[in-house]
């Protein structure tokens, strides 16, 4: 039997996990920003890890068709995508009772009813669209967590009431989502795999009676091949999909990281510092790396490693955590837009505002008088976000500097602006030959780095 | 767990040593002895004691306070007068024990100096702290000892004969007005003899960490095994028997394959030995400690230990050359050597006492040891290619040492040890 190998990283805002295989192949991943607690955080993160590890042996095992018929790779994507919508869903249900909950505990039997058509109105049109979302749009593919996408919808809703019953809707809501969030839902991979197939065909045979318009969607190359082929590729498909859904993915060793790693179940061995984790998930997906930097929830970190992938030093920020991700994610509640908002906002900017704090709570008092004076929200955004990396550009000084090949992890790696700033002061302070590495799986370089750990030690024992 | 503590016999003879010596100062109104203040770094005690008087080191009433949770009331009181946060919390809790009845660590209170000798080696801030305590003690006499900075790494027979000539001038002078006494160098000579002693036995000491397992923790322990020499007792016969009382049963550990006594007993398995740069933190010291022989990990040599007088180098005083061995005694001092002298010496440490990594423990209130320090760091990391780590805390003020914070960085720094002890590519 093969075997695989789980990483798992409870940070400080997400809980990530990897799945690895013999080779050290990633295969599956998993994220939650669930703050339940981290063994359920372990779990939803683990879960998904393994879902998504299905999908991964489904594409391996099929390789070669997919090589010669591009439809195929598409169909297997909606697939995925359907499945991830069908995930949703069960917790949107789950979302209705509890808002349904919410509303019969905290008003008075008099305003309930208004409310719960209010509710019943909402979900009655956030439902769909983000059925359309997933089925016709790119949602699955935009790694949104639950919260995130049902807020940006449930938000649009209500701004269509009466002001009146903001304050209502908001607080039902509030009062509903984290439990929601924080639940562990199990699902039945086959029959809900086996249900996507069927939505998938529904969606194809339609495709005839549909325009581009109807569904916003583009009828590409695959797609149109898909359109009067779907059921010879389903009939192909089925069997090998079934195969993986039976599968036994064996875990045949863990390694936990990250701030919460002492809480979980796994034996000492099994746990590991997040510096030695990240730095060795860098260097395996650049093993050039010498230098890496780790913008994350609550820490920054500096890490040199050496050849191996072994971490020589590190320097973490301390007693402050102004210029991590829960800065950036202080900010866009100031500013009320959404975590994803801010990076794309702050490219826009014209103009630097020179931010002088170096405090996240004064900052915020900063922005405001910023904005009163008439600065625009994309320059105060960029001179915040220059700001952030001032600070991890200290940091790196601390650690001995930036040696080539520096790499770029960490869930704040994803924010464009910031990569923007890493990039122009890394080569600014050490030199343009700096080879600036970053990847889209850099926020699970730390449970990267822990699968990794976990198959050699399975190895070496 | 207080009552369980594991103590060497050396430390309870320590401890009433150190007993005694307060009690001389509790009575010192009674019996006539004269009172000096002096600092750990450059303390010319043979020179005081010489003159018949008795020293105080507020440095040391400081650690004591922050050891007896009790500096985080006095800084708060010194922040009240006007002192900011960024002072080092050594003067704030030295001036907040003053304000408040300057009651030493012992219970009994400390008399007011009757001389402050501002012996000042490497630290900007003895200077200031020797003004504000002027202020509080206005009719105290002053003394200023000057000692030069190693700038160009040696001691010149210039800087030599600046000091003599300041000893002569300044400090004897007024060493002789305060007692009363005559300067009298056969007496300075016969407390050379024992410091002379003393210093080969704690080098002799400090030494046996080359032996696997170290038999002590020449950190946290050797911060007890340096109290004597440097708090009252440099050039006391009690001195000499104390550290040969000391050498016994540490070369008895040796003999037997020991490791060192930790305050939870014998620390049973030596997994990592560390060089230490900078001061302990005194207000979670037993937590500190924790954290290190809970990992197994042993500190083998450390800066701090050599705050008093560094004689790795090869210093030894001279007694038939009293008043330049004084002042080669203040010049050597590791706070006084220049950054290329420290990495020279932490260097030697870490190859003579087969160090796995370094570790820095910055403190926030003190430039004197903090400035240089990620340049030392970087650069035994480039020679030696040792595995390095950096924490940070305080020496006195308990809302600067953060314990999840150290830990988290220990936990990476001690797998990191491991890690390159043992990973190969599979």
């Amino acid at each position: 039997m093969k075997k695989y190998f789980l990483g798992i990283d409870l940070g400080s805002t997400t809980s990530k996990a990897i799945i690895v295989d013999e080779n050290d192949k990633i295969i599956g991943r998993g994220i939650t920003n669930t703050r339940a607690n981290y063994t359920v955080a372990t779990e939803i993160a683990r879960l998904e890890a393994i879902y998504n590890a299905r999908f991964s042996l489904l594409k391996m095992k099929l390789q070669d068709e997919i090589d010669s018929n591009p439809e195929y790779k598409k169909y297997i994507e909606d697939v995925e995508s359907v499945f991830q919508y069908l995930q949703f869903k069960k917790r949107l249900d789950r979302l209705q009772i509890q808002f349904n909950d919410t509303i019969d505990k905290t008003f008075k039997e008099d305003d309930r009813a208004l409310i719960h058509s209010q509710i019943k109105e909402i979900l009655g049109d956030i439902g769909p669209t983000i059925r359309e979302q997933f089925l016709y749009g790119n949602l699955g593919s935009k790694n949104q967590f639950f919260r995130d996408i049902v807020s940006e919808y449930f938000n649009k809703q209500v701004a269509l009431f009466d002001k009146k019953y903001f304050e209502t809707l908001m607080l039902v809501y509030d009062k509903s989502i984290t439990s929601v969030e924080n639940e562990l839902t199990e699902y039945n991979f086959k029959e809900l795999v086996l249900q996507s197939l069927e939505i998938l065909n529904d969606k194809y045979k339609d495709l005839d009676n549909t325009t581009a318009e109807a569904h916003n969607i583009e009828f590409d190359t695959e797609l149109n091949i898909l359109k009067g082929n779907y059921q010879k590729v389903y009939d192909s498909l089925k069997d090998h999909i079934i195969f993986v859904s039976n599968m036994d993915i064996h875990i045949a060793n863990m390694v936990g990281t990250g701030y919460g790693r002492a809480l979980l179940p796994f034996p000492e061995q099994c746990i590991k510092s997040e510096i030695l984790c990240h730095a060795f998930g860098a260097h395996a997906v650049f093993p050039n790396t010498k230098t890496v930097l780790d913008i994350g929830g609550q820490d920054t970190k500096a890490i040199q490693v050496d050849s191996y992938g072994l971490v020589t030093s590190f320097h973490m920020n301390d007693r402050c955590a102004a210029g991590c991700g829960r800065y950036l994610g202080y900010i866009a509640d100031e500013f009320s837009i959404s975590l994803n908002e801010l990076g794309p906002l702050a490219i826009e900017a014209k103009n630097e505002v020179n931010i002088c704090s170096t405090c996240t709570v004064f900052a915020a008092a900063e922005i405001r008088e910023l904005l009163n004076v008439g600065q625009k929200r994309s320059d105060i955004l960029a001179g915040l976000h220059r700001a952030i990396v001032m600070r991890a550009m200290s940091l790196l000084a601390r650690s001995g500097g930036v040696r080539n090949e520096f790499t770029f992890t960490g869930g704040v790696a994803r924010n464009q602006a910031v990569l923007k700033y890493v990039t122009e002061l890394v080569r600014k302070n050490y030199g343009d030959d700096i080879t600036i590495n970053i990847h889209t799986d850099s926020i699970f370089m730390g449970a990267l780095g822990g699968a990794m750990f976990a198959r050699r030690d399975y190895m070496n024992n | 767990m207080a009552n369980e503590v594991a103590k060497e016999k050396s430390m309870i003879i320590q401890k009433e040593m150190i007993a005694g010596l307060f009690k001389d100062l509790s009575t010192a109104k009674e019996t006539g002895k004269k009172i000096v203040y002096t600092f750990v770094p450059g303390n010319i005690s043979e020179l005081i004691l010489s003159f018949g008087m008795l020293p105080v080191y507020p440095e040391i009433n400081a650690l004591q306070s922050g050891m007896r949770k009790k500096s985080g009331d006095y800084i708060r009181d010194a922040e009240k007068v006007g002192h900011s946060e960024d002072v080092c919390t050594y003067v704030k809790c030295d001036v907040g024990m003053m304000i408040n009845g300057n009651i030493g660590p012992m219970g009994e209170k400390i008399p007011e100096p009757d001389l402050l000798l501002l012996s000042y080696t490497g630290c900007f801030t003895f200077m200031k702290w020797f003004e504000t305590l002027k202020r509080l003690y206005p009719n105290a006499e002053v003394a200023l000892l000057h000692t030069p900075y190693q700038e160009a790494q040696k001691v010149t027979p210039e800087m030599t004969a600046y000091m003599v000539k300041q000893l002569k001038e300044e400090v004897i002078p007024k060493m002789e007005k305060v007692s009363g006494n005559k300067y009298d160098e056969e007496k300075l000579k016969y407390h050379l003899r024992n410091s002379s002693k003393v210093e080969d036995l704690i080098i002799k000491i400090f030494d046996t960490t080359k032996n696997v397992p170290s038999p002590i923790d020449a950190y946290f322990a050797g911060v007890y095994y340096i109290g004597p020499i440097n708090n009252g007792f440099r050039g006391s016969e009690e001195a000499i028997n104390y550290y040969q009382e000391l050498y016994n049963e540490i070369l008895e550990r040796v003999k037997m394959g020991l490791g060192p006594i930790t305050p939870e007993g014998e620390m049973e398995k030596e997994r990592f030995r560390l060089v230490v740069e900078g001061p302990p933190n005194w207000t979670h010291f037993r937590e500190f400690w924790k954290l290190f022989y809970d990992m197994g990990a042993v500190i083998v040599a450390s800066s701090y230990t050599k705050v008093g007088g560094a004689y790795d180098l090869g210093f030894r005083v001279d007694p038939e050359k009293p008043l330049e061995s004084l002042a080669e005694y203040c010049m050597n001092c590791y706070t006084n050597l220049n950054l290329e002298q420290r990495v020279e010496l932490l260097g030697k440490c870490i190859v003579d006492y087969k160090a796995d990594g370094f570790l820095v423990n910055s403190i926030k209130s003190c430039n004197s040891f903090s400035a240089g320090q990620l340049m030392i760091m970087q650069q035994l990391e480039k020679q030696l290619e040792i595995p390095v780590g950096f924490i940070e805390s305080d020496l006195v003020d308990p809302r600067y040492f953060s314990y999840s914070n150290i830990k988290n960085r220990l936990e990476s720094f001690f797998q990191m040890l491991d890690q390159r002890k043992h990973y190969m590519k599979v």
